[in-house]
């Protein structure tokens, strides 16, 4: 029930906050969402939505940071899993 | 999609549990709170990449499963009232109460509609202005801002139609309710991130400190969950208990304040009986009297309500991390999710749904 899925904000229409929405665009699929509580979104950002309400505007560079840390610890994996291959513990 | 493929990446996903298994060098006991999360877990088969020194046990975080069988029966009473349309997220209209449920109440002539939002039935109170509204209002910190802008909107253009019937629940007490418990045997958490996009990670740190429990807040695709479940284990290792943010690409430290502002206009914190939990002192949210008029429960005073049924269901044990869906006598036989006896087996985040659908075989 708390699910909530990343879209892409496509078009704003702007006015009173408490109606402030936008088209959301799920993978090519439209949606009309409120953005009464991301009031700081931006045309082409990605907010995650949630029963209609986008909850939070995905950070792309907190996003990339994981990413990099991850991929870097499989790197890391990589490295450890050659030695441990010819001598095994 | 962008953010949810790359967070599906295989190779990705070994490399954590390798990491995972290199770091556990002892049992330790992982609840993941959400549901949304237990059914990642099980049908992507988690659980079975990790080492066996790791159990997870699965969380009350499903508000359809802790939904009490007495409001079930309130809203039941509401939907075959003459003239209420009672609007409800679809997952709810086969929860079995103590009496009948939902789609039994709409064979039976209610008008119970299916839902994507609660703004959908702000929309259907406007057009039908003869006709009383219900929205049924379930849901944990994540939903409570839209059901506040469903009312807050309903004000604004004068709907005097609309109202929401409250089954709103809270996570933070919940996760003390389990660790105070003399049974418990959870050992860290995986938080609801979702929850943490609208609340901030602040409630954590004395929950976390009071019983030496790591919680890590916790994404929703297997390499969030992965990711969350070794900044668990290394925690536990270490012997350290803090709070940890595993999904910031969406959770901020401080949370939503323009979510909680409207949060904390329309509701206040109330008791809250959790099915299979039982009442929590201050875990549930209450429509403030200022907005009784948009208030279901104040609004149609309960005419009957049908006895406490008896059940096997043990679904209490189940969100408490005691026992496994699949150690239930009743599981897959007498339960189904075409004949549920409890929440658990009808919710789309429902355990024991997971279990059964992903699970069948192995479990029965």
């Amino acid at each position: 029930m708390c699910l909530a899925v990343p879209g892409k904000i496509v078009e704003i229409s702007e006015g009173d906050p408490l109606l402030r929405s936008a088209k959301v665009s799920f993978a090519g699929v439209i949606k009309l969402v409120s953005l009464t509580c991301t009031p700081d979104a931006k045309l082409g950002d990605f907010v995650l939505v949630h029963v209609g309400v986008a909850i939070s505007t995905i950070d792309p560079q907190e996003a990339e940071e994981t990413f990099r840390y991850l991929k870097a610890m499989g790197e890391l994996d990589g490295l450890d899993a050659a030695p441990a291959g010819v001598s095994p513990p | 999609m962008k953010y949810v493929d790359e967070y599906r990446d295989a190779a990705l996903v070994h490399t954590l549990a390798d990491a995972v298994a290199r770091a556990a060098t002892r049992p330790w006991t992982i609840m993941e709170i959400c549901g949304g999360q237990t059914h990642a877990i099980v049908k992507f088969g988690l659980d079975d990449l990790l080492p066996p020194a790791i159990t997870l046990v699965h969380g009350p975080g499903c508000p359809v499963c802790v939904t009490s069988a007495d409001l079930i029966d309130a809203a039941v009473e509401l939907a075959l009232r003459p003239g209420v349309i009672l609007c409800s997220f679809g997952d709810m209209l086969r929860v079995p109460g103590n009496g009948i449920d939902l789609l039994t109440a709409k064979a039976r002539g209610g008008d119970v509609r299916i839902v994507y939002s609660p703004l959908d039935a702000v929309g259907l109170a406007r057009e039908n202005p003869a006709r009383p509204v219900v929205f049924f209002a379930v849901g944990f910190e994540t939903t409570a801002p839209a059901n506040a802008m469903a009312v807050l909107r309903a004000e604004r253009e004068r709907l005097d139609n609309f109202s929401i019937l409250t089954s709103h629940v809270l996570v933070p007490p919940a996760m003390r309710a389990i660790l105070g418990s003399p049974d418990n045997r959870v050992q860290g958490f995986l938080a609801a991130g979702h929850v943490c996009t609208i609340m901030g990670t602040a409630e954590y740190g004395p929950i976390a400190r009071d019983h030496r429990a790591p919680i890590i807040i916790t994404g929703f695709e297997p390499v969030d969950i992965l990711e969350g479940i070794l900044l668990c284990v290394r925690q536990l290792e270490a012997g350290r208990a803090e709070v940890a943010n595993a999904y910031s690409r969406a959770v901020r430290t401080d949370g939503n304040i323009h979510a909680r502002q409207l949060v904390e206009r329309v509701f206040e914190i109330s008791d809250r009986d959790w099915r299979g939990l039982g009442v929590i002192p201050r875990s549930g949210l209450a429509v403030r009297p200022e907005y009784a008029a948009f208030d279901a429960a104040r609004r149609f005073p309960r005419v009957a309500a049908p006895a406490a049924a008896p059940t096997e269901c043990i679904s209490g044990e189940i969100m408490r991390g005691i026992r496994k869906p699949h150690q239930c006598p009743a599981f897959g036989t007498r339960c189904t999710p075409e004949h549920p006896l409890g929440a658990p087996m009808v919710s789309s985040e429902g355990a024991c749904a997971a279990y059964h659908r992903y699970r069948a075989r192995t479990a029965a």
